[in-house]
């Protein structure tokens, strides 16, 4: 993290027994880690669990006195890698992050990893980034849980349980020799709330003692005959282990009267949501005591069938809330009594929706359904049916704009879809294949570029299919971020159109940071950050690699240059993939670092310039060109107040960081004079203001003499 | 994805000493400090004794996107609540809403319930992308949502509080806090409010103001901000020196004389040609204006469309207009305050242009323009040595002479190649609307309106007169039918609606289908 301190999430960190910890889920998690003597910590960033990554960054000193390893993976498939140091050593070792795209690209580790099983505590936190905000396809993570083996805690979103949840987790692993997924929501991530701390714990065994003493277990390895051994003690040794643990450990919660008719089999998750719909239908208090008998899964795999079977015992109806599809969790609860013969009414999909996330009035609704059918004697009358006058709501669906997230003031990629849109316009349009990260919002208006996007790291890949015959038809364009590229473009894209010998068009956004997961340095990172190798130039690592045609832009808002290089590359003769670095910082990181520093300048009577940039509202016609190729939040639009003009025109705000995009597209595009650069110096040189004041006395004498002689506006 | 034909109202079930939840959800777009507003809510419930959870949907780093942030909280009784991760339809107490279509899109998703809900809203506009980008005026219907408030609100508190803030050297944040302390939503006293500001320990004071003037707004105590409408601009008047006072006198009169409905707008259309040429100018322009207001009858519609749209015809946007307008003496002023520079500090200006061989010919005199655009060989030379972007810093004498020499022409413009063809243009045009007049002036009075559709330079201003001469195409097809006038301004809409003129496309050719 360059341009952020979390200097005071770390001292969070340090808090000792009986302080009452307040912050975030995802914060806590990071503290319980170090409480339960965690050895080494990994991870990739990425919505919701970056907190806990960003946070670790910045608490090397914290670590190194607990002699914890923390490191920033390369992937999710070298995180969930690392823990291979649990395999043959008793060392606790935790990974994080965005799930399920990341659990898809650690699944190969975490296979391996799962066949062998592990000694010491091995965690995998997964931020599953499912429903209302997400930002990545809808699928669950169970599956991988089921396909090989590992276990999935799921614990109710409070910090209480979500701590408790950790060490749990640890000893789960630990007692089953199976890595464990601990699954988090974004809501469960990003709640605020407290718990009662406690020590934190040197880890008995540190990484670096079990590098001193070297230990090997052939049986571990997995290799055949291992593999098949592996198979047969998941199901004959760790399976049962852990369903032990969990029954006796009491790790799945029971709630209400035992003896009630009906029952729900909630996962932990959905606790909350599941207690304010029965609230909302007068059958739990708002501290969650209620009559329904509930079976909460803080550990939704393995179920435990027993339990399962007991908990249905004398029971006419249970209802699994289960949130995404398939219904795992309900097809195996099915099976389960089907064959123990069991006739106890088994409701889930269906009373609830098949997919989508469970919110409140979803559930309201579908507990409602389930008692209906099953008990009707429990719903209150008055809630039998609509109890209020449903009050007539204009539609306001084709008044509201849609307002999808798009690039920040100032951001350096916009120049580079600017001049794309440019390109197209002159070249018609092309295939457009992009990545993960920011500039995936070039799929959004102004810009509407780009037509797929097949994983981090995949955007070139995902062209290339798309080729002409001879190399002399059009060339698809595709692009990756600098945090894709070093993710595995660089070996799945690029190292791919080298071999294969594509002709096809390659941009990769440089913005110095992995700008879209909040500003984490990579290795192409311009800043110099003590625990971390930086400044490794993308377009060395791409000739490296074997492109000839390799061109860098170190300033994007040259929207002129983009342009022509683009040009240059979709028509050039030369074979091979052409690569092009885009280079400038993330504007928001810029602004982090840059502001402080010029304040403080300005305030010792440093020379300070602030560029800004403005529109001539009589030069401006009001036809928004400027606005189709920008969609900058600073650059807007009002009215002028002239009776005689029937459109508004453009305006910039104060928010404008003087970037340059619109004068720079003004020009490329041939648009409009209307805009200006103001740049405001603070603490001008006693030259400077001497020279300005001769200017401007000047110029009023020119001015003076021609509006003496023409009728004008004043 | 309901399963049932309606949703039950279900509402929540206090706890056994009647204490009960207060569930708050913020609508922010990104980047507007919803997560300090968050924090402060949190801080100021437990200042009262009040447990409290607050979560959000921040999202990646991107900051234009509508964002969630959920607040509950319940008086302390030693027992921890099970609260609740997310705003749920039907069951909010309070929404605040920090722009106004983000008000509406909460109204829209069931945040806002009749009987239920305060509604704490900005009425200010952050326009989205999709309201940028349209040719004309893209931006979506403000007083809808109002109304909607009203409907679907129990309580609504809403005026411009970004204004509030900005008057109070201020972010929105605390406008948004002093709003919902003023509304009396919260049972919690001004000053619990005040200190978690005070603590916070950034920015305090201006905070301080913000919340104290958005909380007297809300209590009642204090009147809104009244936005000021377009309408309520004062427009600039026009400085008329001495020689030419005589002439101007006379022009006022020909104003004076015209039909009344017609007099405000032909005085800004006279003030705007003589302001961009000269007074003889000005003359040319009523010559028009007559014309149209002798054929028109009340209530004059045509005639104010001429009084509006000639103006606009006559004042093409040239080199020389745009050099004039960067020279003359209000401007620095306006720049100096558009971009808030103080006195001790210095102002530099850059102007950013790209004149093609187009411009640059089009700004000589008729015949020799002609004879240079005739020249293919210049054209290339031109394209080759000087069509480039080229900076010009104003603030130096170096750069505003430069503009100042082609400002100078103005006298001259009439003689210029862009005046000769602008000219024809427009009296191709205006002789399209005199011919319509006797017959059919609704149809001229539309047919007036399409100049609207020609703005802008270079490859935009090709693309305005292409439209423009596509949609007068139409004009015979239209002629004499009763919906004429209805369909030319169908036509005129949808050449203003989308770039490309698909749309337009589609117009023209349902009218083609019932004009053969």
């Amino acid at each position: 993290m360059a341009e952020r301190s979390f200097a005071k999430e770390v001292k969070k960190l340090k808090q000792g027994e009986g302080e009452t910890f307040s912050g975030e889920g995802i914060l806590a998690i990071t503290k319980a880690l170090l409480e339960n003597g965690v050895g080494y910590v990994g991870g990739y960033q990425g919505s919701p669990i970056s907190h806990l990554m960003d946070v670790l960054a910045d608490a090397r000193e914290t670590l190194d006195d607990l002699g914890v390893h923390f490191e920033s993976s390369a992937s999710e498939a070298t995180a969930t890698a690392m823990l291979a140091a649990s395999v043959h050593y008793p060392i606790r070792g935790a990974v994080t992050f965005k799930s399920v795209v990341g659990t898809n690209v650690a699944s190969d580790a975490l296979s391996n990893l799962a066949s062998g099983g592990v000694t010491g505590g091995a965690l995998v936190i997964v931020g599953e980034d499912y429903g209302e905000g997400s930002s990545i396809m809808q699928e669950r993570t169970y599956a991988f849980a089921m396909k090989s083996q590992v276990w999935m805690m799921d614990p109710r979103p409070n910090l209480p349980s979500i701590v408790k949840t950790v060490g749990d987790a640890f000893e789960l692993s630990e007692a089953s020799n199976t890595p464990v997924l601990l699954q988090v929501g974004i809501r469960s991530c990003h709640v605020h709330g407290h718990f009662t701390a406690s020590d934190n714990k040197r880890p008995p065994m540190t990484v670096a003692d079990a590098l001193e003493n070297p230990a090997r277990r052939l049986d571990r390895i997995v290799l055949p005959p291992a593999t098949y051994l592996h198979e047969q003690e998941k199901l004959t040794k760790r399976l049962p282990a852990a369903q032990k643990f969990v029954l006796e450990r009491g790790i799945n919660e029971r709630f209400g009267d035992r003896s009630g008719r009906i029952g729900l089999i909630v996962q932990g998750g959905s606790y909350n949501t599941v207690v304010r719909a029965l609230n909302r239908l007068d059958l739990a208090d708002i501290y969650g005591d209620t009559q329904i008998d509930m079976l909460v899964l803080n550990c939704v795999y393995p179920l435990v069938d027993d339990q399962i079977l007991d908990f249905c015992e004398g029971k006419d109806a249970v209802l699994v809330v289960e949130e995404g599809q398939p219904n795992y969790i309900e097809q195996q609860i099915g099976h389960l009594l089907y064959k123990a013969g069991r006739t106890v009414k088994l409701e889930g999909k269906g009373k609830l929706p098949m997919g989508g996330e469970y919110t409140g009035q979803v559930m309201v609704d579908g507990l409602a359904a389930f008692l209906r059918a099953h008990a009707p004697d429990l719903m209150p009358v008055r809630k039998t049916a609509t109890n209020e006058e449903p009050v007539a709501i204009p539609d306001l669906s084709q008044v509201l704009p849609a307002r999808p997230p798009g690039f920040c003031t100032g951001c350096p990629e916009r120049p580079i879809f600017a001049a794309t849109k440019l390109v197209e316009e002159e070249l018609g349009a092309h295939h457009i294949s992009s990545d993960i990260g920011c500039h995936l919002f070039s799929i959004m208006p102004p810009f509407d570029l780009g037509a797929t996007t097949m994983g981090y790291g995949l955007g070139p890949a995902s062209a290339s299919a798309l080729r002409s015959k001879d190399g002399k038809g059009r060339r698809s364009i595709s692009f990756v971020g600098d945090g894709g590229f070093w993710h595995n473009g660089l070996t799945s894209s690029i190292g791919n159109a080298v071999f294969n010998k594509s002709d096809n068009v390659i941009i990769i956004v440089d913005n110095y940071y992995a700008a879209a997961t909040g500003g984490q340095d990579i290795l192409s990172s311009r800043a110099d950050n003590p625990t971390r190798q930086t400044q490794h130039s993308i377009v060395d690592a791409v000739k490296g690699m074997g492109v000839k045609w390799v061109r860098h832009i170190d300033r994007t808002y040259d929207v002129t240059k983009v342009r022509d290089t683009l040009t240059e590359a979709l028509t050039t003769e030369e074979g091979g993939p052409k690569v092009i670095v885009a280079s400038s910082e993330c504007m928001l990181n810029r602004q982090r670092r840059e502001k402080p520093q010029l304040a403080k300048a300005a305030k010792e009577g440093k020379r300070v310039v602030r560029p800004r940039f403005g529109v001539d509202e009589d030069v401006c016609t009001g036809d928004h060109a400027c606005m189709r190729l920008s969609g900058c939040p600073s650059l807007s639009v009002r009215d002028t107040g002239d009776p005689l003009r029937d459109d508004p025109v453009a305006y910039i705000d104060q928010t404008c960081v003087g970037c340059g995009n619109c004068g720079e597209v003004a020009d490329a595009a041939v648009l409009c004079p209307s805009f200006y650069q103001a740049e405001i110096v603070t603490n001008p040189t006693a030259r400077e203001k001497r020279r300005a004041s001769r200017t401007r006395r000047i110029i009023a004498w020119l001015q003076g003499r021609r509006e003496a002689k023409r009728a004008a506006f004043a | 994805m309901n399963m049932q034909a309606q949703p039950i109202v279900a509402r929540r079930s206090p706890g056994p000493d009647g204490e009960k939840i207060i569930t708050l959800a913020a609508l922010a777009v990104g980047g507007q400090g919803g997560g300090v507003l968050t924090n402060w809510i949190v801080a100021v419930a437990e200042a009262n004794g009040y447990r409290a959870q607050s979560t959000s949907v921040a999202g990646v780093a991107q900051r234009t996107g509508a964002t969630i942030y959920y607040v509950e909280m319940c008086r302390d009784t030693g027992r921890m609540p099970v609260f609740a991760l997310s705003p749920s339809i039907g069951d909010v107490d309070i929404l605040i809403a920090s722009e106004l279509m983000e008000g509406g899109r909460a109204i829209m998703r069931g945040f806002v319930t009749p009987g239920r809900t305060t509604m704490i809203a900005s009425t200010h506009r952050i326009a989205a992308v999709s309201e940028k980008i349209a040719p004309g005026d893209g931006r979506a219907s403000s007083p809808e949502v109002s109304e909607a408030m009203g409907v679907a609100a129990d309580h609504v508190v809403a005026f411009d509080m970004e204004r509030v803030a900005k008057e109070a050297g201020s972010v929105i944040s605390p406008s948004l806090l002093g709003a919902l302390a003023g509304s009396g939503a919260l049972p919690f006293p001004r000053d619990s409010y005040e200190a978690v500001i005070r603590a916070s320990g950034r920015g305090v004071e201006a905070s301080l103001r913000a919340f104290g003037a958005a909380y007297d707004i809300a209590a009642g105590t204090c009147p809104a901000p009244v936005s000021d409408l377009p309408e309520d601009v004062a427009l600039p008047a026009l400085r008329v020196p001495e020689a030419l006072r005589a002439d101007w006198a006379a022009l006022q009169a020909r104003v004076a004389a015209l039909p009344a409905p017609m007099q405000d707008m032909a005085l800004s259309g006279l003030q705007k040609v003589v302001d961009y040429q000269d007074i003889a100018y000005g003359g040319q322009y009523l010559d028009m204006v007559e014309q149209i207001a002798a054929l028109d009858h009340s209530p004059y519609s045509a005639g104010i469309a001429a009084a509006k749209y000639c103006a606009r015809a006559l004042c093409y946007d040239d080199l020389l207009r745009v050099a004039d307008i960067k020279t003359r003496p209000t401007r620095l002023s306006r720049v100096g305050t558009e971009v808030s520079v103080k006195d001790d500090q210095v102002l530099m200006l850059t102007e950013y242009f790209h004149p093609r061989f187009e411009e640059f010919t089009s700004t000589m005199p008729a015949r020799l323009g002609a004879w240079l655009q005739s020249r293919k060989g210049l054209e290339r030379l031109y394209a080759r040595r000087f069509d480039k972007g080229r900076r010009i810093r104003t603030d130096s004498l170096r750069g505003f002479l430069m503009l100042w020499m082609v400002s100078a022409l103005r006298p001259a413009r009439r003689r210029l190649l862009r005046h000769r063809s602008e000219m024809a243009h427009v009296d191709a045009w205006f002789a399209t609307v005199l011919r319509l007049m006797p017959h059919d002036p609704a149809l001229a009075a539309e047919v007036l309106a399409n100049y609207r559709l020609i703005k802008g330079y270079s490859d935009t201003h090709a693309r305005g007169l292409s439209k423009f001469a596509r949609v007068m195409g139409a004009v015979v097809m239209l002629e004499g039918r009763e919906d004429g006038a209805d369909w030319m301004r169908r036509l005129r809409t949808a050449a203003l609606d989308d770039v490309k003129g698909e749309k337009l496309d589609g117009a023209l050719a349902t009218v083609r289908s019932f004009a053969t």
